[in-house]
């Protein structure tokens, strides 16, 4: 049985007829054209899904979309709606990403830490990204860029 | 998945009704990220599920002097962000932290967690030592249940259908105490446990050991318990401890470790976690959050 939803996607209404059970994921890339959030493992333990509901970390892929009707979800892009942020540049310079995979899921995760918490040492920036798995394991540089663009700030 | 119709009460009576009227074929949802995942893999394919987000009483978090109230719409996020959480109830504060990760944390409940009832659950040694008591909703009235008897066996508890946990409450320690909880597991993030264990003690040196992840459910070491009464941790006490504690439980091998080796690592961590709440009474331990392994 199919179900209207209104949310607020990157800053912008949303209404979107859904099934119960489609994920949040599968709603954002496949019909709402959002390609950052990234399947992964399917089962939240990889993070590279992650958006921001309400501006908290979550895992889109064990979110059904119809949870967040009349709420607010932030994707990368609208992070970056007015270029890219601090963070995203750090990253850059830091040569952060190889394969790029984990990335969206990683500034997702980083910026909420950022946040929350603006001035995070480096046991806090590896806790808070514990979750966000990268396979390319350039662990050391994304910790880098995040440290690094905390200093700045 | 399978598709199943989909609810969103906003009353306690509400969900109860909608819960006695499909009976086995609702699942309740709080954070989904247990739930949702088993709706994935098709191990479970309810008729309708029922999502108790839409229910304002349940996101209470409160202590009222005498109980800590969680209400089922708690995440472990707001556990830990809590100041009262950490301040009297700091080793459910500690365990809330091994948790998973942030992203999992700022959606999974305490009381999905202790409902899901997995052998692993990370919440539970630390409702055991604090003798936790589960407050459960049903059409004739809530009943209060404590913790110690509210695991049945994996992923079972005494739930029935119609019946909602509303809250677990946990009675504030009037003693100097301390405790700890110890989650050994291979990697940080989303690990679950080999073994979890929770010990607390007070000033009365009485005190108190659960395991999760070694045996069927969450347990308490009664016998451990029992021996330790009064007793100070001298080396051959721990000793004597750890060799009854481990008799409360009955580990598996599994992917994540074998069975000799949570047996083995079992006594080695209840040594280690009730010499770590022994110095946090007496002021003079790690702090609590601090990696213990």
């Amino acid at each position: 049985m199919k179900k209207e939803i209104n949310f607020t996607l990157n800053g912008n209404p949303v209404k979107i007829e859904v099934m119960p059970n489609e994920k949040l994921l599968d709603v954002l890339r496949d019909r709402l054209g959002i390609k950052s959030p990234k399947h992964g493992c399917g089962r939240g333990e990889c993070g590279a899904c992650s958006v921001l509901l309400n501006g908290k970390s979550i895992r889109s892929c064990i979110t059904l979309a119809i949870e967040v009707d009349g709420q607010e979800i932030t994707t990368l892009e609208g992070l970056e709606k007015n270029g890219m942020t601090d963070l995203q540049k750090s990253f850059l310079q830091h040569n952060s990403f190889q394969c790029g995979f984990c990335a969206p899921g990683m500034t997702i995760t980083a910026t909420e830490l950022l946040n929350k918490n603006p001035h995070p040492d480096e046991e806090e920036v590896r806790e808070a990204i514990a979750g966000n798995l990268c396979r390319c394991t350039g662990y050391q540089n994304i910790i880098d860029a995040i440290l690094d663009v905390s200093k700045k700030e | 998945m399978n598709n199943f119709d989909y609810a969103k009460p906003s009353t306690i009576p509400e969900a109860i009704s909608l819960y006695k009227k499909y009976g086995e074929k609702a699942k309740l949802l709080l954070g989904g990220t247990d739930l949702v995942v088993m709706l994935d893999d098709g191990v479970i394919q309810p008729d309708i599920v029922i999502d108790l987000k839409g229910i304002d009483e349940l996101k209470k978090l409160e202590f009222d002097g005498e109980f800590l109230h969680i209400g089922a719409r708690v995440t472990f996020n707001e556990l830990i962000d809590s100041e009262v959480v950490k301040e009297k109830f700091p080793i459910l504060w500690e365990a809330s932290r091994t948790i998973a990760s942030t992203g999992v944390r700022n959606r999974a409940t305490l009381v999905g967690n202790i409902c899901s009832a997995v052998p692993s659950a990370d919440s539970a040694p630390a409702l055991l030592v604090c003798n936790a008591i589960v407050v459960i909703a049903t059409d004739s009235g809530d009943k209060e249940v404590p913790i110690t008897e509210f695991f049945v066996g994996p992923r079972r508890t005494i739930l029935k259908p119609g019946e909602i946990v509303k809250e677990v409450k946990i009675r504030a320690s009037n003693k100097k105490f301390g405790g700890s909880y110890i989650k050994l597991g291979r990697y940080d993030g989303e690990d679950l446990a080999q073994v979890g264990v929770a010990t607390t003690v007070n000033e009365d040196k009485e005190y108190s050991i659960a395991f999760c992840a070694v045996a069927p459910k969450p347990v308490r070491a009664k016998e451990a318990e029992e021996f330790l009464k009064g007793k100070d941790l001298t080396d051959e006490v721990l000793e004597e401890a750890a060799k009854l504690a481990v008799k409360a439980i009955s580990p598996i091998s599994d992917i994540r470790a074998s069975k000799e080796y949570r047996l083995y690592v079992s006594g080695v961590l209840v040594k280690r976690s009730l010499k770590t709440s022994f110095a946090r009474m007496n002021g003079n331990g790690p702090k609590y959050g601090e990696r213990l392994v």
